[in-house]
């Protein structure tokens, strides 16, 4: 009986402590948007998150984007060259890539590389009194710290999700006209024939939310640290992993929407 | 004047600071001592508002400091400067944008006019031609009176300072008293000190208060301090190793 008990209160205190993390990082989203209409901007740090954010994110995406272009042109090839279907390569690499692929992709580099230095940053002030001391200048740490990542998160991450879609593009365009010897003129055709508008809308739309989540889960992990290094760090493995998961979570959510609603 | 009436406050059900009394007198320096993790931090804290009570009142020239939010806790904040027990420097600035962070934020000050305050404000801590470097290059030391050039430097009515003499050697340490008699001299500014550092409490304090167990258990002038009858401000004092407080630990 004892032990039964002690089961339902471990399994209600971890639902409370979701119910207080949730209820936590929604408070600091809406407190984070009500800050971006208070005036003044500082458009100099936001700039230079955005730099941060999204100019050095450039090789990694790069990088990942290409392998992920030729890696889908290769798997594509190998189902259907089975029925000589080489032809629809392209546009097989071109939809995945703007619907699903190059959005998610891209934000699950940006939540590993920015989304882990945001909570590291940010629960470093935290540990070392630096967010107190912002308080005692009399200087909001939402609007000081939050604001400028959340908006050169947000705005970036489609810049980035619309280039890592074309450098995902040129790689299965490098195996299918370089391996396969499908024409180069022919390729493109193939690639942007079947593309609608609505299929890089809907990729835009989803690496918009992404990109709030890997802001507000950073910003947020690492206001909660407590503990020194050692907090530090796990924020920051935190702020990875519930970034990764959210994605998923958001990018099924949003791609059973698109699939009903267009 | 800062008047603390019945302030509470406990982490995670542990009482830090039970129904504490005390009242600073405005231009007056008042040393807060107590043993490491006592609370002392915990009262600075929640003087300038950084932590809210459970129970009690804080009232600054009147004003409510547990109740204040938004512009009203932005204007009692603009009376306060701080002193960081490890400086809290922004180390993403240079130390010129520290020192004049508040400038550059609060006020439309050019940036020529900042920077002759910061020149200033440093020149009263003592140190020059440093603007460019970053808080990374310095000392320990030298990250402390940074801190101070920035909490002074618009010229707060109420000094907060959090364990000033930690973690520097013993000269720099008087260095550091020095300037904050200099500072209480020069500016008239009302100062709440924290630390455990006697031979500091002794030197710099109008008054000293002794926090023990949540409570504030002896007041006075630090030669009433020196000569206390108290067995706990007697351990304390005397630093020694045996007596009423590390009894039953």
């Amino acid at each position: 009986m004892r032990r039964i008990l002690e089961v339902w209160t471990g399994i209600g205190s971890r639902f409370i402590a979701f119910l207080e993390y949730t209820g936590g990082a929604v408070s600091l989203f809406v407190q984070t948007l009500l800050w971006v209409f208070i005036p003044p901007l500082k458009w100099r740090r936001i700039i230079h998150q955005m730099s941060v954010i999204g100019w050095d994110s450039l090789p990694i995406v790069s990088l990942i984007a290409l392998f992920i272009g030729i890696v889908l042109a290769l798997q594509s090839a190998y189902q259907l060259q089975k029925l000589s279907a080489d032809i629809y390569i392209p546009s097989l690499v071109s939809l995945s890539v703007t619907r699903e692929i190059g959005p998610v992709i891209t934000a699950l580099v940006v939540a590993g590389r920015v989304g882990a230095a945001i909570a590291a940053e940010l629960g470093t002030m935290k540990v070392t009194e630096q967010i107190d001391a912002l308080e005692t200048l009399a200087a909001n740490p939402i609007k000081y710290l939050v604001v400028p990542r959340f908006l050169a998160t947000v705005f970036m991450l489609p810049i980035l999700t619309v280039y890592a879609d074309y450098i995902g593009i040129l790689g299965g365009y490098l195996f299918g006209v370089y391996k396969l010897g499908i024409g180069s003129s022919l390729y493109w055709r193939m690639t942007y024939e079947p593309l609608l508008l609505k299929d890089v809308l809907t990729g835009l739309v989803k690496s918009v939310f992404f990109g709030i989540i890997i802001a507000i889960v950073g910003c947020f992990e690492g206001f909660r640290v407590e503990g020194g290094a050692e907090g530090v760090g796990r924020a920051t493995t935190l702020a990875v992993v519930i970034s990764f998961i959210l994605i998923i979570a958001a990018d099924c959510l949003f791609t059973t929407l698109f699939y009903f609603a267009f | 004047m800062i008047e603390i009436i019945n302030l509470t406050k406990s982490f995670n059900r542990k009482p830090v600071l039970r129904k504490l009394n005390l009242t600073i007198e405005k231009g007056e320096t008042l040393v807060v001592i107590g043993r490491s993790g006592c609370g002392k931090s915990v009262l600075l804290k929640h003087i300038i508002g950084l932590m809210r009570p459970e129970n009690g009142q804080i009232l600054v020239d009147g004003e409510d400091v547990t109740r204040a939010k938004g512009r009203e806790m932005e204007r009692i904040r603009f009376k306060f400067g701080m002193l960081f027990q490890g400086a809290a420097l922004f180390d993403s600035l240079s130390i010129g944008e520290n020192v004049g962070f508040s400038l550059t934020e609060h006020t439309t000050l050019d940036e020529e006019s900042i920077a002759a305050r910061v020149r200033e404000a440093l020149q009263t801590v003592g140190l020059k031609g440093i603007e460019e470097m970053k808080p990374s290059e310095l000392s320990g030391g030298m990250r402390k009176r940074v801190g101070l050039a920035r909490a002074i430097i618009r010229n707060p009515q109420i000094m907060l300072y959090d364990e000033p003499t930690t973690g520097v050697d013993p000269i720099m340490g008087d260095a550091i008293n020095d300037l904050i008699l200099e500072l209480h001299d020069k500016l008239k500014v009302t100062s709440v000190v924290v630390t455990h550092d006697m031979t500091s409490a002794y030197k710099i304090a109008t008054r000293i208060a002794m926090l023990y167990e949540g409570k504030i258990i002896e007041i006075g002038a630090p030669d009433q301090i020196r000569n206390s009858r108290n067995p706990i401000v007697r351990q304390f004092i005397t630093g020694a190793a045996v007596g009423p407080i590390t009894e039953g630990q």
